[in-house]
């Protein structure tokens, strides 16, 4: 993963609160099998309309974004945070992100920052007032620039260590795998195993068929 | 030992706990996966050269993208072909147990894991869902990971986790007739709001929840991800057991003895604190539906579209304005007027066997409303096969309902089950998202009881605004 400290770019004020994941990227886009090329997926109903913040000039290669509070709720769909960085956003900043969309956006280097409502409605009325503003994100600092206004962001320690450091979790955690193995010998026998498999009898299962269909069964 | 019925589970799973603000690591008991979310996962494995750690804790089934007809046929939508095909071709190189479409074990994947007897009281459940939650109507610690969690879960069998905070939930007393467990978890979110749950795990209690049968307790559970819960639990008992005893994984002899020893020990301890803690009284709870686009946006199904100018908080002001202006409402109708075009039966919130009885029971000796469509998915093919052999198909088809195969079908309209613009549904499923059940499409979440309702009458209705059945409504009568 690549290291982030400080990232300077454009700010795109999104004056919207409960922006779920179905906004962010809808299931249309999920049936990729890649983990890239998702930037035309991002917000992709709201791009319909050319008045979208995202259709104007002056936001269109924003890279901080500034969301109402509940941003990233509902699927726990990884591809919001990939079409997110796919399409050039580096930071998220809101009052409130749901759970899984914050840890989500740790691990693929997307910083979601936990900024105070009040801070959020300063930065979007600096960002509408002059569209194409600026922001200044540091990590080190745990602050937003714009010109001469410093608001601060809450990230947990341990992801921002690691949005620094650009670690991967997996390597972080089989320095553990003595742990892992030691834990795995406790087992209790009556914990589920999924092989070898058991189920009810295999029985056939009918393949339904559209209504129109049904009807023009042959007659007698 | 920990005082909450999740920081028991959460205990008995530790690996190493965390230091200084790094997280515990958590062992996995369960990992579920399918075809949406695992693609990039394998991927990952592949490139690392990382083999997957325990392929005898993981089984994966089609649901997301499969087609509810023609199951016999190749998938029309070659990107939803493809990325079935990923799932086949990664699960036979890591070697992990499949159910794939047309097998009778296919379905989605929380229907799955209850009913083939792999989700037991006391594990940890993981799925690249969100509507993971579903699994800790068993007392399992159970949530929804993101891709890159897969792939960690998938190497390692663990998760590097923070602590959640810990939330009771208490429903008193005994719901009205009329009522269900869709209504209780409705009122719930409408009450503390889609972030209310952010950072807990949920803990559901009370006589009400105690009296719900497994479907009922899973249908709640199911829904903690709408209240931005990473999590719900319900302490297993009786119930519990019963429902498992016999299914195809359930511990047997010995082992089966064990594990209600220990099942029995899964409850909150009398002196255990809550971070926080919510009461609702039972009786106050009225069929629910939802009214805008965000599961929170709920009311009584007697009350009337909310007038948003009426709301004082700005940011819940703006949404609602813009959620009735993309539902097509009018404030102040009532909402029983609202007229359907298409009702929806199924997803892992109520697409199990007992939610497709609970319709027949309304629709039995009826036909559907004229102008509405009327769609019936099974949550799975063993459900299918269940509805078949109790004859509720039959049911369905005499009302005027198409019966189709297993998957999560319109829920979220990843396959060919969507709606069209401006289309109005009634939905037995979970989120009422904008264009969640096609671009454009309007979703009012209900229950079964009221969706069966909906279906007859044509517009938002409950059982007890249906008129006895006339000879005229009567199937088969002066056919």
């Amino acid at each position: 993963m690549e290291k982030i400290n400080v990232h300077t770019g454009v700010g795109v004020p999104l004056r919207r609160s409960n922006v779920d994941t179905d906004q962010i990227i809808p299931a249309v886009y999920l049936k990729r099998v890649t983990r890239t090329g998702f930037e035309d997926a991002l917000f992709s109903a709201w791009r319909n309309d050319p008045d979208f913040l995202l259709n104007q000039d002056a936001y269109k290669n924003g890279s901080v974004l500034v969301a109402g509070p509940d941003f990233g709720t509902g699927s726990s769909r990884e591809h919001a945070v990939w079409a997110l960085k796919d399409y050039g956003f580096r930071v998220v900043l809101s009052s409130r992100f749901a759970d899984i969309f914050r840890g989500n956006s740790g691990k693929q280097g997307l910083v979601a920052g936990i900024c105070a409502q009040e801070d959020i409605e300063l930065l979007w009325k600096i960002l509408e007032e002059n569209p194409g503003t600026e922001l200044t994100v540091s990590l080190e600092e745990r602050t937003v620039t714009a010109g001469d206004v410093i608001v601060q962001f809450q990230i947990d320690d341990y992801t921002r260590w690691r949005l620094m450091e650009g670690l991967d979790d997996i390597g972080l955690t089989l320095q553990h795998e003595a742990d892992i193995t030691e834990f795995e010998s406790h087992r209790a026998s009556w914990r589920p195993t999924t092989l070898p498999a058991k189920f009810e009898p295999k029985q056939h299962v009918e393949a339904a068929r559209p209504v129109d269909e049904e009807q023009e069964q042959p007659v007698g | 030992m920990a005082g909450t019925l999740a920081e028991k589970v959460w205990e008995a799973h530790l690996v190493r706990r965390g230091t200084e603000g790094s997280p515990d690591l958590l062992y996995i008991d369960l990992h579920l996966v399918h075809e949406v979310t695992s693609p990039q996962a394998f991927e990952g494995l592949r490139l690392a050269g990382r083999p997957v750690r325990r392929p005898d804790l993981t089984i994966a089934t089609e649901d997301h993208n499969t087609p509810t007809l023609n199951i016999d046929r190749p998938i029309a939508d070659l990107t939803s072909r493809t990325q079935i095909d990923t799932l086949r071709k990664n699960v036979e190189e890591f070697g992990v147990r499949i159910h794939s479409l047309g097998d009778a074990d296919q379905g989605i994947v929380h229907v799955v894991g209850p009913q083939l007897g792999l989700t037991m009281p006391g594990l940890t459940v993981v799925c690249g869902d969100s509507h993971t939650s579903t699994h800790g109507a068993f007392g399992a610690l159970a949530f929804g990971i993101g891709t890159s969690e897969v792939e960690h879960v998938l190497a390692t069998q663990t998760l590097p986790l923070q602590p959640f905070k810990t939330m009771a939930i208490t429903i008193k007393g005994d719901l009205p007739e009329g009522s269900t467990a869709k209504d209780i978890i409705l009122a719930i979110i409408a009450k503390i709001g889609t972030g209310g749950g952010q950072g807990y795990v949920l803990e559901y209690r009370g006589e009400a929840i105690r009296k719900l049968s497994m479907e009922g307790r899973m249908t709640i559970c199911n829904m903690s991800i709408e209240a931005g819960a990473r999590a719900g639990m319900i302490a297993p008992d009786e119930t519990t057991f019963e429902y498992l005893k016999g299914r195809p994984h359930a511990p047997e002899g010995a082992d089966w003895d064990a594990a209600v020893e220990y099942w029995k020990t899964l409850r909150t301890e009398d002196d255990a604190v809550f971070d926080t803690e919510v009461v609702l009284e039972a009786k106050d709870i009225e069929p629910f539906v939802t009214w805008g686009t965000n599961p929170g946006q709920g009311l009584p199904l007697s009350a009337d579209v909310p007038n948003p100018a009426d709301i004082a908080d700005e940011n819940e002001r703006v949404a609602a304005q813009r959620a009735l202006e993309y539902m097509g409402l009018t404030a102040g109708t009532p909402l029983r007027e609202v007229k359907v075009d298409t009702v929806f039966i199924g997803s892992c919130t109520n697409g199990r066997i007992e939610d497709l009885r609970a319709v027949v029971d309304i629709i039995k000796g009826r036909t559907k409303h004229d102008d509405v469509r009327v769609l019936v998915v099974p949550g799975s093919a063993r459900v299918r096969l269940q509805a078949e052999a109790e004859g509720l198909d039959q049911v369905f088809k005499d009302f005027g309902a198409e019966w189709r195969n297993a998957g999560c079908s319109m829920c979220l309209g990843m396959n060919p089950d969507q709606l069209k613009p401006g289309e109005r549904a009634a939905s037995t499923s979970n989120r009422n998202f904008e264009g969640r059940q096609g671009k454009g499409g309007r979703t009012h979440l209900v229950s079964p009881l009221v969706a069966a309702a909906t279906a007859i009458r044509g517009t938002l209705s409950s059982p007890a605004d249906l008129e006895p059945a006339t000879a005229s409504e009567l199937v088969g009568a002066g056919a």
